[in-house]
């Protein structure tokens, strides 16, 4: 069964734990916004390594290119100009993509059984095969990541190169960083080696400076060193979590309750038959005595 | 063992017609709509009946289906219960039987009606005419590859919530539909052939056996030809 993932801690839609014999390290990449340049070789290596390839787009004056993350762009580089009350313009350039929640939104709301798995290393992967495009795993995911193709009605996002990372090799948009912005490895050494980002930058008049990894999501596996701190500057959310409307309508416990409630009712309707017995017409006056 | 008497067959003209041809093909065109719905939704209400979704070719083509059938169910759905809406009118009287509601579920009591329809069939009639109009926007809420991504998501999470909860609600409505006619005997036919017999009609419906028939209820029939 060597095909078959056996450290899945979480499976979507499915009422008995998943197969996970096997434990891994967990780990995370980490995103140092002030070591990025915005050269876009994550995305170039993201789309070679996954062999995506995004239509060519059209400059809508920016150099976000493409505009938007899609089904074949699961990474793209964000750019923001911003006027800081004391540092004046700023140019914030955010790679964004999918962050790889402890508590994942998305499979949270997934309703096909299997189609979205998170690993024990912390990874929360699509299985396209088993995704049934109900698009429901958008309305679980606070970060707005998951996006839909319309050719095949299936929902992608970054996979952390989850096929990569089994074999001991780290992400391609990893790999290919010219500047050291992205680092990758056990989540603890990642969390370290941020702290050690957020000293060097405050040593260098970044007061603010912070790291992004959301409690409101149980942490994430792609965390960011942000140099103005404030995560809303970067399009981040300030504490995102998976909405509460989101976490009653897949509930477990509030489906349960309501097949529970279904199956009462018949047993009650079956159980009214017995006790009160089926209702008659009672026979009529002067009706027997017709010819 | 004693058997059960049964009401003496009824001779063959002391039959009432209670639903034309053209309103069973459509109440019938509903009921398939709504089991075809029920299964291909309880898949996703629920893992638990995820296999429901092998009736439908699999899962994914099931979710493409729910909504066309969803979108039928509707349309059929407002044909005929346009076509029920006068005899659905609340009454005065209504007030009264779901007083004595209790004692009618327990046979304890009768009621009178006074129309076609009792308060009970009226609340279904009611509650169905506002929930299937809500399921259907709901629906179309979260309709992917449709209408869905027009939508802000806070409007799909809050239909998503909604349409699990008001199908919950309507499964309940329909349980106690089907149930109802089953255990008030004599009623089935209704749907089935079109005509309920008189002493149904003038037990349960006495004023409106009267409208339809021109006779009184509480005279028996083979007085008065």
């Amino acid at each position: 069964m060597a095909l078959q993932s056996l450290d899945v801690v979480r499976r979507s839609a499915s009422t008995t734990p998943a197969p996970q014999a096997r434990g891994a390290l967990e780990v995370a990449k980490l995103i140092d916004i002030s070591k990025c340049i915005g050269c876009k070789a994550c995305q170039s290596a993201c789309m070679e390594w996954n062999d995506l390839r995004d239509l060519v787009g059209t400059n809508q004056g920016s150099y976000d290119n493409p505009l938007d993350l899609s089904a074949q762009s699961w990474t793209v580089m964000r750019f923001y100009e911003e006027e800081l009350p004391e540092k004046g313009l700023a140019w914030l350039i955010v790679k964004d993509g999918c962050l790889h929640c402890s508590e994942p939104g998305c499979l949270a709301a997934c309703p096909a059984p299997g189609a979205i798995l998170q690993h024990a290393n912390g990874i929360v992967d699509f299985q396209q095969e088993y995704c049934i495009g109900c698009g429901y795993c958008q309305t679980g995911c606070p970060f707005n990541i998951p996006r839909y193709s319309m050719r095949d009605q299936k929902a992608y996002k970054c996979t952390l190169c989850s096929d990569r990372v089994s074999v001991g090799l780290e992400p391609a948009c990893v790999k290919t960083c010219p500047t050291g912005a992205l680092n990758f490895g056990a989540k603890a050494d990642m969390t370290d080696l941020a702290e050690e980002r957020i000293g060097e930058l405050k040593e260098r008049g970044f007061a603010e400076a912070a790291v992004y990894d959301p409690a409101g999501v149980g942490g994430t596996h792609v965390i960011y060193v942000l140099p103005h701190g404030d995560p809303e500057l970067y399009r981040l959310p300030r504490a995102p979590r998976v909405s509460p409307i989101v976490r009653l309508w897949r509930s477990g416990l509030a489906r349960t309750l309501g097949v529970v409630t279904m199956v009462s009712v018949v047993v009650a309707g079956i159980f009214h038959y017995m006790k009160v017995g089926p209702l008659e017409v009672p026979e009529e006056k002067g009706k027997e005595s017709r010819p | 063992m004693t058997a059960v008497p049964r009401p003496a067959p009824a001779a063959e003209e002391d039959v009432v017609p209670r639903y034309s041809t053209a309103a069973r093909l459509s109440h019938w065109a509903v009921a398939v709509a709504y089991i075809a719905l029920f299964f291909s939704g309880l898949a996703l209400f629920h893992p638990f009946f995820f296999w429901t979704s092998s009736l439908f070719g699999g899962a994914a083509f099931m979710r493409l289906l729910h909504p066309y059938l969803g979108s039928a169910f509707f349309v059929f759905f407002l044909v005929y219960a346009l076509r029920l809406r006068e005899d659905n009118r609340l009454l005065p009287s209504d007030r009264q039987w779901l007083r004595g509601m209790t004692g009618y579920m327990t046979r304890k009591a009768e009621l009178p009606v006074e129309g076609k329809y009792n308060a009970g069939q009226k609340m279904m009639y009611w509650s169905m005419l506002t929930i299937i109009p809500l399921l259907f926007l709901t629906g179309m809420a979260i309709w992917r590859p449709y209408f869905a991504p027009s939508l802000p998501l806070v409007f799909r999470r809050v239909a998503g919530l909604c349409h699990a909860t008001l199908a919950f609600i309507m499964f309940v409505g329909i349980g106690v539909h089907v149930y109802a006619a089953y255990w008030t005997k004599g009623t089935m036919r209704a749907m089935t052939r079109g005509t309920v017999t008189g002493a149904w009609a003038r037990f349960h419906h006495p004023v409106w056996y009267a409208r339809v028939t021109g006779r009184r209820a509480d005279a028996p029939p083979a007085e008065g030809r």
